[in-house]
């Protein structure tokens, strides 16, 4: 295998608490912490390894969103990703942006930079979506290896065991093939200060949605966005014996 | 002015008319997934007949038993070898081809490892934008979501002619499993053999415990517990309660578990009657799988633990002392 392709999303950092705005239509994004997506960042660690075993020969950081995004295409190259690719989409059209429209400019670029592997995380944790791998790899008509613990390179494809409901699975698939990476893929390591100065030399390319043929009209109207009901916070027992009579009085033994 | 509106109103009973929904069932050759209830009851709510797709190796036992559940007007079977393993590549042809045979306005399946994976390909197959996970439906249109972990709620409306959702079972009630009378059928036959991939094991984690999605009691585990073998103290608790043993992502990425155990934002979501929450502190990944659950106990010697912001009952105490004891006094 030659090429690995790996999709990176700029989202708001996993430890920040998100607040939504008073006009109801999306969350408060400006000044808030970002970062990659967590997901993602065990995408590019699997495919660097990949390339550190000599399975793959370049690392191709992709990202889809405003100016911003190139930041998380420059942590990847720091990570040890050759070279990235920006499809730039104004705010504005970002925000109705969904995995459709993703997965389609993913698989143009899958096929215009001739890659033989496409790498992402398996869901956004700001969308929640846990589509944009499934749907890539239908429009390429490529098998898909969701939700990844494991990943092995043999003579004929690829040997992937899935995290699913009941425990673990295993599947072979062909090559080429979109792959969705779950936590326990990898550790991803930190880009070192070097790799960081480093990684601003390596090539980004810049192009749009329309460069690449794809309409990214939207697919939906967001009614709104509003805050989750709030629980009633409880109290605490002294010990036990009152946690066990609070058990009792709400029927529960 | 007046053709128009006469047209729109005819347009609009039309589709009224013919609004139909397909539930793609999950089943393991052998049961039907129970998840399957709620999303046939996700499927009432939106109206029109509800047919069920039944896919796999051996579909008896579960179309037998959609054939009594209420509101299920048609299942469609498909029994093939080429379903071994329930690949999405074999699957999503034979989806396709039901809707292209039948044009159903809807397409559903729980919010499983099984319709994660599965509806999305479908979806782009057809060029829609599929809906993940919702917890509501408004109208045939318009659906409930969260997004950022639970943290904000999402209603959407969907513009697309097909609408593709997965359906987070644990906002649904099942539908019932008697009273029904759908009529079996066979789906129409085709070549759904894929060469893209092929299923070969499944390594499944065996318990005598209640499934953890369904359970109505959860003792919950976290890094506080130090080790896999003092899981064994939520074990015992279990037992007292006929539970469901679950944990968080701390003690699985340290190994005292297996992942399949994992409740949170990117694990299971869950909403029992009881949650007990032992050694966790609740970090917001954690929170959105389990803050529906009816009441919350959390036990933590912590006491700025962020789980006691959402416990109904805390106790701060050591879990090493405070939970054989409670399994003594149960």
């Amino acid at each position: 295998m030659a090429r690995v392709l790996v999709g990176v999303k700029r989202v708001i950092d996993y430890a920040v608490k998100v607040r939504v705005k008073p006009d109801k239509t999306g969350v408060v994004t400006q000044g808030v912490k970002h970062s990659m997506n967590p997901f993602d960042e065990i995408a590019v660690e699997e495919a660097v390894k990949m390339k550190e075993k000599k399975l793959a020969t370049e690392v191709i950081a992709v990202s889809v969103g405003p100016a911003q995004s190139a930041e998380v295409i420059r942590t990847a190259m720091a990570m040890g990703a050759d070279r990235g690719v920006h499809v730039e989409v104004p705010q504005a059209e970002y925000e109705l942006l969904q995995p459709i429209h993703i997965s389609k400019i993913l698989a143009k670029l899958a096929l215009d930079e001739k890659a033989d592997l496409v790498i992402l995380g398996k869901q956004a944790i700001d969308d929640d979506a846990n589509q944009t791998a499934q749907m890539t790899a239908a429009v390429l008509d490529w098998p898909q290896g969701t939700f990844c613990n494991k990943i092995e390179k043999t003579d004929a494809g690829l040997t992937i065991t899935r995290e699913i409901d009941g425990g673990l699975e295993t599947i072979k698939t062909k090559i080429p093939a979109v792959l969705s990476a779950d936590l326990r893929l990898n550790t991803p390591r930190y880009a070192t200060l070097p790799n960081i100065m480093k990684a601003k030399k390596k090539p980004l390319k810049k192009v749009t949605a329309k460069d690449l043929g794809v309409d990214t009209t939207p697919r939906i109207d967001i009614i709104s966005v509003e805050d989750p009901p709030v629980r009633q916070a409880g109290a605490t027992v002294a010990d036990v014996d009152a946690l066990v009579a609070k058990l009792k009085e709400g029927g529960h033994i | 002015m007046f053709a128009s509106n006469t047209r729109n109103l005819m347009r609009s009973s039309f589709l009224q008319r013919c609004k139909s929904t397909l539930v793609v069932a999950e089943h393991n050759n052998e049961a039907l997934n129970p998840i399957t209830l709620n999303t046939i009851s996700a499927a009432k709510k939106i109206g029109g007949d509800v047919t069920v797709l039944v896919a796999g190796t051996k579909c008896g036992p579960a179309s037998e038993a959609l054939s009594k559940v209420e509101g299920v007007t048609k299942i469609l079977v498909a029994e093939n070898a080429a379903f071994k393993g329930f690949t999405s590549e074999s699957l999503t042809p034979l989806i396709v081809a039901a809707q292209a045979q039948f044009k159903y306005t809807h397409i559903l399946a729980g919010a499983s490892a099984f319709g994660k994976n599965v509806l999305p390909r479908v979806a782009a197959k057809l060029d829609v934008s599929p809906i993940s996970e919702v917890i509501d439906i408004k109208s045939e249109d318009t659906f409930v979501r969260t997004i950022y972990a639970g943290n904000a709620i999402l209603t959407l409306k969907s513009k697309d002619p097909i609408k593709v959702i997965t359906v987070r079972g644990t906002n649904f009630q099942p539908a019932a499993t008697s009273g029904g009378s759908g009529a079996i059928e066979q789906a129409a036959a085709g070549d759904y053999a894929s060469s893209l991939s092929e299923f070969v094991s499944q390594e499944l984690t065996k318990s005598d415990r209640p499934e953890l999605t369904g359970a109505k009691v959860i003792i919950s585990g976290g890094r506080g517990l130090k080790s896999g073998d003092n899981f064994k103290l939520l074990y015992d608790l279990a037992d007292k309660f006929g539970a469901a043993v679950g944990a968080s992502r701390a003690a699985v990425d340290a190994g005292f578990v297996p992942n399949d155990l994992q409740i949170g934002q990117t694990g299971k979501i869950v909403a029992p009657d009881l949650y007990i929450a032992v050694g966790i502190s609740g970090a917001i990944q954690h929170l959105a799988g389990m803050k529906d659950s009816k009441t919350i106990v959390a036990i933590n010697k912590d006491p700025e633990a962020p789980i006691f912001q959402v416990a109904d009952i805390g106790i701060v105490a050591d879990l090493f002392k405070a939970v054989p004891e409670l399994t003594g006094k149960l």
